[in-house]
């Protein structure tokens, strides 16, 4: 009886980079029509292993085995050859060609060879409807959700005869309801014997989709084990490698008087009619679905943008802001939701980010004495538990959850009063994300008066003393979530976030 | 858990260094390969080569010889031939006369010399005038008796690139490109570029130059009214710096449009101003004051162009307005965020960029004593190629004041040693080009090689 070969088989995978050894001797095995986990904190390894199965880098040491042929994967062109996709977090799509032009884009034709628009079309839909997409393929790519994107980035995927595909955090840009359309695509893939590695830092998603699961920690491979014989306890374990007490630390801040008042806030559709109330030494939650008017509540306190009406208040003073600098001078400060694009200069060193809104503490006379600059820097990265190797190092090279400690610490300098973190821990893994929460309560504690925008049920429920549901632009409900007596649950939020019945008021729960 | 605490990376690495200072490594070796390649036989014609020779025949010939001297008719070879009388006088020797003039006139004194009854040892004369004929051995036989011999200052071989005319002359032509680049420097971190700069020189000679002559007195100008007229001409540009800066950050226009507008309407006002296109003279004495003013040799250009360089520095690493520029340039929208007054600043820097090339324009007008409305074609190019060449990023967020200065020079000191080599100009503008190129793909190779994690200081 023959014995039909793994589809996949990584052996003995090792990579180093100048002064970091990335992975060291990893071996993985993928079957067809199975899901594969692989989780790990930032900077485990996960990217390098699948930037090295996807051909992008070359590894140092171990082999590829395809349908238990040995291959080298030299390069990207490769790699899809042998019917391996990636579907990197940032979308390769060209969002001002159509669906299914990007559907069959790259796909090795000869270039002056006439594209009959008719065939790209029907087997754009066959494709769509393999993982069961009604996406019409002549809608441009700049008119799709985020949701609908990825959709067609798989479709793109399979029209290259994918066997294996990766995919790295799919889900960390999508509302719940999106998300589960997306593990249906991942359940049909499945069952069409199509191999998934499926990287994710949401361990709710592996329980409900992995055949298996296997963790990196530091370059190094811990563990791999069948899902059902991992506790959720275990998998954080061994991705941090101690036990954590518990995922969110506890709350124990006493709330005073208002600080920040929010009324009648407008801006053209997307925010209309908001008003709320954020007090000292509170943390106040913001949940919702994408696009639910959240990010842009949030800059509108910044002065990011303008509102057309409302008033906001801070220790009641009404505040005229016309710009971020205004509202820095005024104390407030906001934690972008992408820290890559609108929270640091990516090509600067670290320094030099904690310092650019902070640099008239750092002059003297007009000239920057840099000393100071350094030891005050120094000063955040010790309370903080910043990790880096050099103050000049560039942003870039920081993993996520120091990039957001050095986002933080730029505005504890400038002692801000009101902190707005937009989806504070997006992309952060167990480990950061729970120093992270430690911050936000001592600032809290403090007396500043904390909102946090967030996606993740359970960081609003676990961190939050009240939370604000948004739907569509407006506010819901404002539910109280410090009394112990009647806990909000996940299900009360989505009620308010999705309740189909305008509502004229707001729910307000009484504090 | 604590954070380790930072030391500074002080190791000194080769690698670093290579990195940190490439461009000026490629100077230094541009400048040891033309050097290598234009060393000559050097006859020095100064007046202390003029008294050394005066020595060197005193040594040899003790007081007794009668020396008559031979040179050109030029000032630069009457003071040779003075130092060596001179010399001589003091020495005890006789100096029979002193001709400075043509091959017929030396011949002609020396044998009115001779019959006039008096002994002629010795010609002392330089190696240009000891090849002339009516100065070989043979010739001088026919006229003499006696034997004369003719001596010279002793010549040398040295790189003709290599002497301190040539250099600062160097210096002194690339000061305008060079001042230019300081300002194109700033408007380039911050992912811009402004093509208005050799037309804003152009305007800023022509503004001089007219309002000399029509408001500020004409040829009774004074010191005090061409610093004025200098004044208008830099706020004319710096206007246009202005109004670049405005419709980019307030119109949204992209620089590469806005400044290509600017740069046909800065010309056009150039050639109407002027009323056509031939240079506006200026009477007024006072107007090359500024030019031919120097220390110790140094022209007074290359002192303003080191003094303007040493401030860009200063203000781009020590002290806020140059962080935001550099965070601009990074990435506005993190910029913005983070409190900087993005707009002040897009508007800064082209107000600084027009001034620059005011600069250059005053400049201008007082070298060549006219405002002329050609001025300045093309340099726009070369001004970018000088901040490229310097290792500053069309991508904004990165460089540095003094890479420029470097990159200016770069391109100088090529363009030097080709007229040396005797280029052509036409080849010329392709090795010109060329070796552009080369300097920008080694950066960039330089860039991959080396572990760029850290921002160099």
């Amino acid at each position: 009886m023959l014995v039909t070969p793994p589809l996949l088989e990584i052996e003995g995978l090792t990579k180093s980079y100048p002064g970091v050894r990335a992975l060291s001797d990893v071996s993985l095995t993928l079957a067809r029509g199975e899901v594969l986990a692989l989780l790990g904190e930032n900077g485990a390894g996960k990217s390098t292993l699948i930037k090295t199965l996807g051909g992008v880098h070359q590894s140092d040491r171990g082999s590829f085995k395809v349908d238990g042929d040995r291959v080298t994967i030299a390069n990207p062109r490769a790699a899809r050859g042998l019917g391996i996709s990636i579907i990197y977090q940032e979308f390769t799509l060209i969002p001002t060609l159509k669906v299914r032009e990007n559907i069959f884009l790259g796909h090795g034709r000869h270039w002056l060879k006439p594209i009959s628009q008719k065939t790209e079309r029907t087997r754009s839909i066959a494709l769509l409807n393999r993982i069961g997409s009604q996406i019409d393929p002549d809608k441009l790519c700049s008119e799709l959700s985020v949701a609908d994107q990825q959709v067609v980035e798989i479709a793109k995927a399979l029209a290259l005869n994918t066997k294996i595909m990766v995919m790295d955090e799919p889900s960390a840009a999508l509302s719940p309801r999106e998300a589960e359309g997306l593990f249906d695509i991942v359940a049909e893939l499945r069952s069409q014997e199509i191999g998934i590695i499926y990287i994710t830092h949401r361990l709710n998603e592996v329980a409900q989709l992995a055949d298996r699961i296997m963790i990196l920690r530091d370059g190094e491979h811990i563990t791999t084990q069948p899902a059902v014989d991992l506790s959720r306890d275990q998998i954080i374990e061994n991705m941090v490698g101690r036990s954590l007490a518990e995922e969110f630390p506890p709350r124990c801040s006493v709330i005073g008087e208002p600080r920040l008042q929010v009324d009648g806030l407008t801006r053209g559709t997307a925010v209309k009619n908001v008003s709320f109330t954020a007090h000292r030494g509170e943390v106040l939650g913001i949940a919702g679905l994408v696009g639910a008017g959240r990010t842009e509540v949030a800059r509108m306190l910044f002065a990011a943008d303008l509102p057309d009406q409302g008033t906001i208040t801070l220790d009641g003073v009404v505040l005229k802001l016309k710009s971020p600098r205004q509202a820095i001078a005024a104390g407030i400060c906001l934690l972008t939701e992408d820290r890559k694009s609108q929270g640091l200069i990516l090509t600067q060193s670290t320094q030099h980010n904690f310092g650019l809104p902070n640099l008239a503490d750092f002059s003297s006379k007009g000239m920057l004495v840099h000393r100071r600059e350094r030891n005050s820097f120094q000063h955040y990265c010790d309370t903080l538990n910043i990790r880096i190797s050099d103050v000049h190092q560039r942003a870039e090279t920081l993993s996520g959850g120091n990039q957001q400690k050095v986002v933080l610490a730029k505005w504890l300098q400038s002692t801000a009063d009101v902190i707005i973190f937009d989806e504070p821990t997006r992309g952060i893994d167990v480990g950061a994300r729970y120093e992270i929460y430690q911050l936000l309560n001592e600032l809290s504690e403090q007396g500043k008066a904390i909102i946090m925008i967030s996606s993740d049920l359970s960081e609003v429920l676990a961190m939050s003393d009240r939370i604000v549901v948004m739907r569509e632009g407006q506010v819901t409900g404002i539910l109280d979530n410090k009394s112990s007596q009647q806990k909000v649950t996940p299900e009360d939020i989505m009620r308010y976030a999705t309740s189909d019945q305008s509502q004229e008021q707001p729910v307000v729960v009484p504090a | 858990m604590t954070a380790p605490k930072i030391t500074p990376t002080k190791k000194w690495s080769l690698k670093k260094q290579i990195v940190d200072h490439g461009m000026l490594l490629v100077l230094l070796l541009l400048c040891a390969a033309i050097s290598a390649l234009t060393v000559t036989d050097i006859h020095p014609e100064d007046p202390a080569a003029g008294r050394q020779l005066a020595k060197l025949a005193l040594q040899k010939y003790g007081t007794d010889p009668n020396v008559l001297i031979v040179v050109r008719d030029t000032a630069a070879d009457r003071a040779f031939a003075q130092a060596i009388n001179d010399e001589l006088v003091t020495g005890g020797i006789n100096v029979v006369g002193i001709v400075s003039g043509t091959p017929r006139s030396a011949i002609l004194q020396l044998t009115q010399t001779l019959a006039a009854g008096e002994n002629v040892d010795v010609i002392a004369t330089h190696h240009f005038a000891s090849q002339w004929e009516v100065l070989n051995v043979s010739r001088l036989a026919q006229v003499s008796e006696k034997p004369i011999k003719v001596i010279r200052p002793p010549s040398y071989r040295w790189p003709s690139f290599l002497t301190k005319n040539n250099l600062l002359s160097i210096l002194n032509q690339n000061a305008p490109i060079a001042i230019m680049a300081i300002g194109m420097t700033l408007v380039i971190i911050t992912a811009g570029i402004d093509l208005s700069v050799g037309s804003l020189m152009a305007l800023a000679a022509v503004v001089t130059a007219v309002s000399l002559r029509d408001y500020l007195g004409g040829t009774e100008a004074n010191g005090g009214a061409v610093a004025l007229a200098f004044g208008i001409a830099m706020l004319v540009c710096a206007v246009v710096g202005a109004v670049a800066g405005l419709l980019i950050t307030v119109f949204k226009i992209p620089p590469f449009v806005a400044t290509l507008g600017l740069m046909m309407v800065a010309r056009g006002a150039c050639y109407i101003l002027a009323g056509g296109a031939d240079a506006v003279m200026i009477d007024a004495p006072a107007i090359s004051s500024l030019y031919d003013a120097s220390v110790l040799g140094v022209s007074s250009q290359i002192i303003l162009m080191v003094v303007l360089f040493i401030t860009a520095h200063v203000v781009m690493t020590h002290t806020p307005f140059g962080r935001y520029v550099y965070a601009v340039g990074g990435n506005v929208s993190a910029a913005r965020l983070s409190g900087v007054p993005v707009m002040a600043v897009l508007i800064s820097v082209y107000i600084v960029c027009g001034l620059c090339a005011g600069v250059a324009g005053v400049l201008d007008a007082s070298h060549f004593l006219t405002g002329r409305p050609k001025a300045g074609e093309f340099y726009e190019l070369q001004v970018i190629a000088a901040v490229v060449v310097g290792g500053t990023s069309l991508m904004g967020g990165e460089g540095k004041i003094f890479g420029t200065l470097i990159g200016a020079l770069i391109l100088g000191v090529i363009q030097n040693g080709l007229n040396m080599a005797g280029v052509d100009s036409y080849r010329q503008m392709v090795i010109y080009g060329a070796l552009i190129l080369v300097a920008v793909v080694v950066d960039q190779l330089k860039k991959k090689v080396i572990n760029p994690g850290i921002v160099s200081q």
